[in-house]
């Protein structure tokens, strides 16, 4: 993926298990957002390979589209339509039933006032949550996840801790980037680390709550996501 | 692809009735081209009657672009674009509906600044249904055009100046086809504008079918 002729990613191989929860790690600038928005498809792979769910990005990025759900640091709705017009938006694009969308806009707090709502009249914190709503509504089998956490409270950061901690239940699978390594390391199954646009071995960290969290066991399961990576482009496969 | 095309199309009517950009801003806009067309032609209705085809079809054209700046607006707030692009919808439905959104909007539009032309020019406007086909077939020409180099423009920093400087040298054929069939249904000679008609409907295919080819890997352009 490149930035001009930069290449933002250079290196980056990783292999996502279905159901697993995956946390990326590192400074700003690692390219943790990047990597997430190669696998939502939104940026294009440049070199290597990269499969999501199945499909071959690098021969069409917009097939997967329809099964994955990305929130980034903007919530991707509309300010002018209210929370419920934009979930029934989403969930149409989706071909999905709009009936489960009542329970879903009731699960993040959106009451009938609240749901007619335009979005542009919304808290940050309410328009994040509508993002989420968003996520559930549409049925997405992957999450991708930046920074999930920030702009909620804290009734709303244990609600979405509660979603990703019932991924493997719920048959989905998650990445996401995080500073808020408490939270983090509570629910993720395994920690990936970037730096420089590639994915590298965990830092010797001194801390032993940081070390313990790189120690955390990979799921069995079939990949959701796999990459291999030549030399000068992210693949994520 | 239709049924996608109508669900962005119903989305951004929506968006456009509750913000009523168009109502406050695109339509006093038209009315205003058509005002300082008046003042600067003169008051002599004999002088603006015969220029009032070309007048109206200028005044939809600039109006066009604040419409497709708009239709594009509502898709950067909060990077709603990158929304679209993930919700699955097939690109030429995007296209058609976005495209078909714009229309919808520019033939009220044109409706009002027909109104505008007879109270204004004093133009007295016959030929009812080649008036009403060139602005249907037309509109669906600009709007192709504008959906299209909207898209590119939007991606752009330079957005705002850069989409006239693209669309406007691209639809003088519609100018110029749409102007001719109004003066031969204003002129009381509506068989004269078969042909011009023939040239808005030959564009308005052309652009919905480059339209729908190339508008996906135009919107996935970074």
């Amino acid at each position: 993926m490149l930035a001009g002729r930069f290449p933002l990613l250079a290196g980056a191989s990783l292999e996502v298990r279905e159901g697993e929860v995956v946390h990326l790690r590192g400074p700003n600038g690692a390219g943790k957002t990047s990597l997430l928005k190669v696998l939502a498809g939104l940026l294009a792979v440049h070199s290597g390979e990269a499969t999501v769910l199945g499909r071959d990005l690098v021969a069409d990025r917009r097939a997967v589209r329809r099964e994955v759900g990305m929130l980034g640091h903007e919530s991707f709705l509309y300010e002018e339509l209210t929370v419920e017009e934009n979930l029934l938006f989403a969930v149409r694009a989706t071909r999905g039933a709009v009936t489960g969308i009542t329970p879903v806009l009731e699960q993040f707090g959106f009451g009938v006032r609240l749901a007619g709502l335009p979005l542009g009249r919304c808290s940050a914190g309410q328009r994040r949550r509508a993002a989420l709503a968003v996520l559930v509504a549409r049925r997405a089998r992957l999450w991708l996840l930046d920074e999930p956490h920030a702009g909620l409270d804290q009734d709303g950061r244990d609600l979405l801790d509660e979603l990703l901690g019932s991924s493997r239940a719920a048959g989905r699978t998650v990445v996401f980037a995080s500073h808020e390594l408490d939270r983090a390391e509570a629910i993720a199954d395994r920690v990936v680390y970037l730096a420089g646009g590639r994915v590298v071995e965990p830092p010797q960290l001194d801390e032993p709550q940081e070390a313990a969290s790189q120690s955390l066991p990979a799921r069995d399961g079939s990949p959701a996501i796999a990459g291999s990576e030549s030399k000068a482009a992210a693949h994520v496969a | 692809m239709l049924r996608d095309a109508v669900l962005v199309a119903g989305k951004d009517l929506r968006i456009e009735m509750r913000s009523r950009v168009g109502l406050n801003q695109v339509g006093p806009f038209a009315i205003a081209v058509l005002l300082l067309f008046g003042l600067a032609l003169g008051p002599d209705r004999r002088e603006l009657a015969p220029a009032s085809a070309g007048l109206f079809w200028v005044a939809v054209l600039l109006s066009t672009i604040l419409a497709v700046q708009r239709s594009y607006a509502i898709e950067s707030a909060d990077a709603a674009r990158d929304g679209l692009r993930l919700s699955g919808l097939d690109p030429a439905g995007i296209f058609l509906g976005k495209a078909g959104a714009v229309a919808a909007q520019l033939l009220v539009l044109e409706a009002a600044l027909t109104v505008g032309v007879a109270l204004l020019y004093g133009t007295h406007l016959s030929g009812a249904v080649v008036l009403v086909a060139a602005c249907a077939v037309g509109t669906v020409g600009l709007s192709a055009v504008g959906t299209l180099y909207g898209v590119v423009a939007s991606g752009l920093r330079t957005r705002e100046t850069l989409l006239p400087l693209l669309f406007l040298p691209v639809v003088a054929p519609v100018l110029l086809a749409a102007t001719k069939a109004w003066d031969a249904a204003i002129a009381g000679t509506p068989g004269r504008a078969d042909s011009w008609l023939d040239v808005l409907v030959v564009f308005a295919v052309l652009y919905l079918a480059i339209g729908t080819v190339a508008f996906g890997p135009l919107l996935e352009d970074e």
